[in-house]
């Protein structure tokens, strides 16, 4: 079997964890709603960085450990990088200055 | 399902048998310490506090330090003082004598001096400890098991593996009709309003907002505003995108159970379930406060790796770090694996650690407790020295 890649830590979770430093064009098999599906990543996911597992439009909400952890600011489509280029929090932003918003 | 326990007089069970000499006051530290150097069996319990505070801080110094006394991992306690201290020494006498434990109290000014208390003092501790080696180990189902989860020197792989891991066991125990306690306020800000919604009553929901809001208000009188600056600049360089995201990644070891209540920093919690203490993030302060709570062993998540134990909790470091398990194998007791296949690792290590906590709890060392990591501790204070 080949090594895990990533990690989804909620089954309920839209985004996946990379386990390496992965590259654009990478196929990443991951479970999504029950189905074993291929994900082709669309940047470079760094360690520790998110990519998206389903499309998620704008204003909805992006979720990891079963949670809302803040809102797409721009349509997310399968396989995207996910940060804060395109996501929200829905509760205070540290990469803005003065904070919460 | 079961471990093997030192029974006490008042029902809980100590999975050490230690006898606790526990300093009243910053004055009587060196003392305190250089009697359980001497004395085999004796653990110290050091701090800063005791003296020169408002009344609300002496009221907490207090109540945690009766509360540290009836801690179950001790078989008895001797409380050392300097004899001038604001605090009172026989008020804390009393109340840990309620557990049945053996309590017995110690006076630098009115014994004479240093030379002489230690003297005593070892001689009062000997007779302890021989009392408390013919108390035997029995079995114990896990329902009487009280645990405390702590993340400290956090990385990329705490969050990924070793606080969901730490909160898969919190299920597990929560489950076997056991109490678990967490805390670490500081940490829930931004994800508040999900612990708010695991509340078990609408007083409880309350009560955690009540503490974030105090806690923050705290800040703010400091000219601090804790929710601007988050997630820092590190923490978005290593992945993480929002407040939301950074403290569920903390809150995620603390399990998915219902809350049952939120106590006061110090408080004794002998009811099963899921609880909060109102605590800082920082060792030694919360590590005393759950302590007192009456947890028998706190399990540890690091990522970077933090060395911090407690003279007589035995403290489960877990990483899910392969450097750190491997580079700070004297700290780690437990390493746990992110996922290399297709396995579901979190269950599992939740499972590991589980189990580990019952071998601790029947006898087995942490490498804290080996090397006598965690003699330094404190107690959390909220006004000014005086």
């Amino acid at each position: 079997m080949i090594k895990k890649r990533a990690i989804v830590i909620n089954s309920k979770d839209n985004v996946a964890t990379a386990l390496d430093n992965l590259k654009a064009g990478e196929v990443i098999q991951e479970e999504v709603d029950s189905l074993k599906k291929n994900i082709k990543l669309n940047q470079d996911i760094p360690f520790g960085h998110k990519f998206s597992l389903k499309e998620i439009p704008s204003g909805s909400p992006v979720i990891k450990y079963g949670e809302v952890i803040g809102s797409a600011s721009k349509l997310i489509k399968v396989g995207d990088y996910v940060h804060i280029h395109n996501v929200k929090s829905n509760r205070g932003r540290g990469d803005i200055k003065g904070g919460s918003q | 399902m079961s471990f093997l326990g030192f029974p006490r007089e008042d029902g809980s069970v100590g999975v050490r048998n230690h006898i606790g000499i526990i300093s009243v006051v910053v004055c009587a530290n060196d003392v305190t310490l250089r009697i359980a150097q001497q004395v085999e069996g004796a653990v110290a319990f050091l701090h800063d506090q005791g003296c020169c505070q408002t009344p609300i801080d002496l009221n907490q110094v207090t109540k945690t330090l009766v509360n540290l006394g009836k801690n179950p991992n001790l078989a008895g306690v001797l409380l050392v003082s300097l004899g001038c201290e604001s605090i009172l020494i026989e008020e804390i006498r009393e109340k840990i004598a309620v557990s049945g434990k053996p309590v017995k109290t110690l006076g630098i000014q009115q014994i004479g001096g240093m030379l002489p208390a230690i003297a005593e003092g070892c001689r009062i501790t000997q007779e302890m400890v021989i009392q408390a080696s013919t108390i035997r180990r029995e079995s114990f189902d896990d329902s009487h098991l009280s645990i405390g989860v702590k993340c400290g020197a956090s990385d990329t792989t705490s969050g990924l593996i070793s606080n969901p891991a730490a909160g898969a066991a919190f299920d597990l125990l929560y489950d076997h009709g056991g109490t678990c306690v967490f805390g670490e306020t500081t940490e829930f800000l931004g994800a508040e309003h999900i612990l708010m919604r695991r509340a078990a009553t609408p007083e409880v929901k309350k009560k955690i907002e009540e503490i974030v809001t105090r806690m923050e208000r705290r800040a703010k009188m400091m000219g601090v505003d804790m929710r601007g600056g988050q997630p820092t600049t590190g923490n978005i360089k290593g992945g993480l995108t929002t407040i939301e995201e950074k403290s569920l990644g903390a809150i995620v070891k603390a399990g998915t159970r219902p809350i049952n209540d939120v106590y006061e920093y110090g408080d004794k919690i002998t009811k099963k379930g899921l609880y909060i203490m109102d605590s800082p993030g920082r060792e030694p302060e919360f590590l005393t406060g759950v302590a007192a709570a009456g947890v028998q062993i706190i399990i540890f998540s690091t990522g970077i790796g933090a060395p911090q134990g407690f003279p007589f909790v035995p403290v489960l470091k877990v990483t899910g770090n392969p450097n750190t398990g491997k580079y700070l194998s004297d700290h780690i007791d437990k390493f746990v694996k992110l996922p290399e296949k297709g396995e579901n690792t979190i269950s599992q290590a939740g499972e590991e650690i589980y189990e580990e906590v019952k071998a601790i709890a029947s006898g087995k060392k942490t490498k804290a407790e080996v090397l006598g990591y965690g003699q330094f501790s404190n107690i959390f204070t909220i006004g000014p020295v005086i």
